[in-house]
């Protein structure tokens, strides 16, 4: 199987990686990310979001955790890491496990 | 513990010492499965930590890069230099079996995208150059993050399912069987000792009639 990748951003950062291969798509908050997801679900396989927008929508990613195709994933943007994909990672091992063995308590 | 509601005959209790074995051995395999997936998975979580959290900085690095770059360029540049889609890459998608979970395996295509820049080297900066480069070597890498996070979430929200199976079955399902068993086959031996009871007492009326 063959799929594509995208990037829901923030104009800036999306375009470096517009470049470099990925298909951009601009949204400038929440709502709009989440009309952009619903869209593109179905026709990318990794669609990577800016972690404040993830932040903000998690339930519609959440509502793709449990198949393996698409993977959306947080990325930081240039203002830098809001430490949202750390945070996920975390609650995902004290989800499984009943601590936190990240290693990453305390960072932002 | 809630008895289950039967009648106390010889066929229930036979058809319930069954199922008390089905679940005792479905309990165990369950335990071991998630054990096995509590280990997986904690190998899992350090390695994908420790990719999240070297790529974290790494994207930071290369989207700083590029705007920095862009400040050297006009505003009618840029736009007119990236307005152009590049050619978007593919990557080879496939799922892979762990656990009977299907977990993504991601592969970015070889031979193309690399120097395929959406731009002609006139009209950018090197700087903005090294950016795009540098954020294609990133994308490989954060498709690799990709997986690795995709997996680690299906395998905690399986490890969830599955400890909730475990509980169900330990604490809710084998005790109440036993516990049924156990009333069955003492409503059993009150029977037949109320008619051994009943037996002699006919006896010995009987031999008070005789003599």
């Amino acid at each position: 199987m063959k799929g594509k990748m995208a990037i829901i951003g923030d104009g800036d950062g999306a375009l470096v990686f517009s470049a470099a291969g990925a298909d951009a798509y601009a949204a400038e908050d929440g709502a709009a990310a989440k009309r952009l997801l619903k869209e593109l679900a179905g026709r990318y396989a990794v669609i990577f979001v800016t972690d404040v927008l993830a932040a903000q929508m998690e339930e519609e990613i959440a509502a793709y955790a449990m198949q393996p195709y698409p993977i959306v994933l947080a990325v930081p943007s240039a203002r830098g890491s809001s430490g949202y994909g750390a945070q996920l990672l975390r609650r995902q091992s004290e989800r499984a496990l009943g601590m936190d063995i990240t290693g990453t308590e305390g960072e932002r | 513990m809630a008895r289950i509601n039967v009648n106390p005959t010889r066929m229930e209790l036979k058809k319930l010492k069954a199922r008390l074995k089905t679940a005792q051995r479905g309990h165990k395999l369950l335990k071991d499965k998630t054990d096995e997936m509590i280990r997986r998975f904690s190998a899992l979580v350090r390695e994908t930590a420790r990719l999240r959290r070297a790529l974290d900085g790494e994207v930071v690095r290369v989207l700083k890069q590029f705007s920095l770059a862009r400040g050297t360029m006009s505003k009618k540049q840029i736009a007119l230099a990236f307005s152009m889609p590049a050619a978007s890459l593919e990557v080879d998608c496939t799922t892979v079996n762990v656990l009977n979970i299907a977990i993504p395996k991601l592969r970015l295509e070889e031979g193309q995208g690399g120097e395929i820049y959406p731009y002609s080297f006139a009209e950018v900066t090197s700087e903005a150059d090294r950016a795009v480069a540098d954020a294609g070597t990133l994308l490989a890498r954060l498709l690799r993050l990709a997986e690795l996070e995709k997996a680690t979430a299906m395998l905690s929200g399986e490890i969830e399912r599955s400890k909730r199976r475990v509980n169900a079955l330990e604490y809710v399902m084998i005790p109440d069987i036993e516990e049924t068993i156990r009333y069955i086959s003492q409503k059993l031996e009150e029977n037949e000792r109320g008619s051994l009871t009943r037996l002699m007492k006919v006896k010995s009326m009987l031999e008070e009639r005789g003599s």
